[in-house]
């Protein structure tokens, strides 16, 4: 798959929440293929702090439509420049980047998103629901209206929510909810992403249910393509690249994430 | 029809179809930009820094963005020496352009057994040593930073080391004329400069720093107007060429480093927000010397107007 270097049009910039934005993108010229998990490195136009490029999930991607979306949150001044987007504005992006989620078929599938990390999910769950996978999505929010496009995602499998204030679906964090919390796990293989306490919570849970857990990891990056090795996790195997060697891993080649204890879900390590 | 300008430059024995370089550890070993330009295009690459050993770098969270650039604290990662000569090194044999290898270590010997096995592999056509990289314990930025263990270590290259030899230096430093001096005297046979400055970053809600090492190398455009003040003091001092570094992300940039002494120059953190910033600076200089009307680039190198 060829990384390009493209500049992309705002087609549409929908707010979905005080801090969250839906854009989509579209191009001229054909996009490349892209898998659910991989990446676009975002350059902010005009902004002497913002220097580097930011990396976000790929959201949506159609080839038929031949378009995009990336899903934003606000939370420096990079992610708030790139929420004032406006329709016929062009972004310039790297893509696609990175290594996808593998994506099984005819298997029981459960995503769990928090926060901004349902933002990969969406191009997950359509992929996996293509493939004749029972998919079960599970977002985790502080409240009702943290949880976003839930009615989207019904129309890739059932959809649960757990809420820490109670204001929608179960009250707690999203590794109490019963769908994993109760019971004999019920899936073949779990797909994660969120903060880094959710996700290795979530791991910890699905190493003891002996089922894979691969989950999608937002380290600060600068290049995106493997060169600086800024923005490495430890492995089994040592420093890797989270740009080409992830975003998603397999939970258990993390060093140190098989044995992790269960840690509460807080919502604000996204990328800026 | 205007013939087209000359961008050829010579670094000692190095033959350099246009000036323009790629800092090592911005632009790994090539094949990581080869989506997005012709990497033979450029004038050469300089890859990432090989040190004798293998080295795991230092942990996560190892960059910090800054205003107009970044604090990076990699660590010198790669896998060593002997790894390099079997798995690397046979990847770039495929390019058609200069391959210069970058050598960093912790001990004059480690620097010395490098350069030894740098030596026998007929594709890398020069080494850069590294005596000013700011985020190891131990050797790296310590041997740039004083002439006697800066003269140590070039001369003791020198001795097993028959290509052209460049030495990368250390800005943070009182005098780097007196260290370019020094190792111009110990057999350099080139200067690249500026290595990144030593800084730091704090997060002001945490009260933590940034970065696991606390303090890190800057780089990016920030640093620009210092590594020009730099390459201007030293290549004023000094015989041998030198080779400009330091927040390059235009074709204008490059052109003021030259006038600043700089012979060829290389691009470093600019690679990380346009992979294909290198193809532009080159189309860049080429059109500045048409419209200059320069036939070659020795009439822009140290021709500084005061």
């Amino acid at each position: 798959m060829k990384k390009q270097l493209l500049d992309l049009n705002v087609v549409s910039n929908t707010r979905l929440n005080a801090s969250h934005h839906l854009i989509e993108l579209s191009s001229e010229f054909p996009l490349p293929a892209m898998i659910p998990g991989q990446f676009a490195e975002v350059k902010v136009k005009n902004q002497s702090e913002t220097y580097l490029r930011r990396p976000f999930s790929i959201h949506r991607f159609d080839h038929a439509t031949n378009s995009m979306h990336l899903l934003i949150k606000t939370v420096g001044p990079g992610t708030t420049a790139l929420s004032t987007l406006k329709k016929g504005e062009t972004i310039n992006v790297m893509l696609p980047l990175g290594k996808g989620f593998a994506l099984a078929s005819k298997s029981k599938v459960l995503l769990v998103g928090g926060g901004c990390g349902i933002a990969p999910l969406y191009f997950l769950a359509e992929q996996l629901s293509k493939r004749g996978n029972e998919v079960t999505i599970l977002i985790g929010g502080r409240s009702a209206a943290d949880i976003l496009l839930q009615k989207e995602y019904r129309n890739f499998g059932r959809v649960a929510v757990s809420t820490e204030d109670g204001t929608d679906g179960e009250k707690g964090m999203v590794t109490q909810h019963s769908i994993i919390s109760k019971g004999k796990l019920q899936f073949d293989r779990i797909y994660c992403c969120g903060p880094d306490g959710m996700m290795r919570a979530v791991a910890h849970i699905a190493e003891k249910a002996g089922i894979i857990c691969e989950v999608s990891l937002e380290n600060t990056m600068a290049c995106g393509i493997g060169a600086c090795l800024c923005c490495v996790v430890e492995t089994n195997q040592g420093n890797r690249c989270v740009c080409t060697e992830g975003p998603v891993f397999d939970s258990r080649e993390l060093k140190g994430w098989t044995k992790g204890k269960e840690v509460s879900c807080t919502l604000d390590n996204n990328s800026q | 029809m205007s013939t087209s300008p000359d961008l050829s430059v010579k670094i000692h024995d190095l033959n350099l179809k246009n000036p323009v370089l790629t800092a090592s550890g911005t632009f790994g070993y090539g094949h990581e930009y080869s989506d997005f330009i012709e990497v033979d295009a450029l004038g050469g690459i300089i890859v990432k820094a090989t040190t004798s050993k293998h080295r795991e770098g230092n942990p996560y969270p190892r960059m910090a963005e800054t205003a107009m650039g970044m604090l990076n604290a990699v660590g010198l990662q790669n896998k060593g020496i002997d790894h390099f000569v079997r798995h690397i090194y046979p990847t770039l044999e495929k390019y058609n352009t200069n391959v210069i290898a970058n050598v960093s270590d912790s001990t004059v010997e480690g620097y010395v057994e490098v350069a030894e096995k740098m030596n026998k592999l007929s594709h890398i056509a020069a080494i850069e040593l590294n005596i000013s990289c700011p985020n190891v314990k131990e050797g790296g930025m310590a041997f740039g930073t004083s002439c006697p263990s800066a003269i140590a270590v070039t001369s003791a290259v020198r001795e097993v080391y028959d290509k052209t030899l460049i030495v990368k230096l250390s800005p943070n430093v009182t005098s780097i004329v007196e260290i370019a001096l020094a190792v111009e005297e110990a057999g350099a046979d080139a200067l690249s400069l500026i290595n990144t400055l030593l800084g730091m970053a704090i997060d002001s809600e945490t009260r933590k720093p940034v970065l696991s090492t606390i303090t890190g190398g800057l780089s990016g455009p920030a640093i620009k107007p210092i590594a020009l003040r730099m390459v201007w003091q030293v290549a004023n001092a000094v015989k041998i060429p030198v080779i400009g570094i330091g927040g390059i992300s235009s074709a204008a940039d490059a052109i003021e480093f030259m006038l600043a002494g700089a012979t060829a120059i290389q691009v470093g953190t600019a690679n990380f927000i346009d992979p294909s910033v290198t193809i532009k600076i080159i189309q860049g200089i080429k059109e500045y010397m048409l419209k200059h009307r320069l036939s070659k680039l020795s009439q822009l190198t140290g021709k500084l107007v005061y």
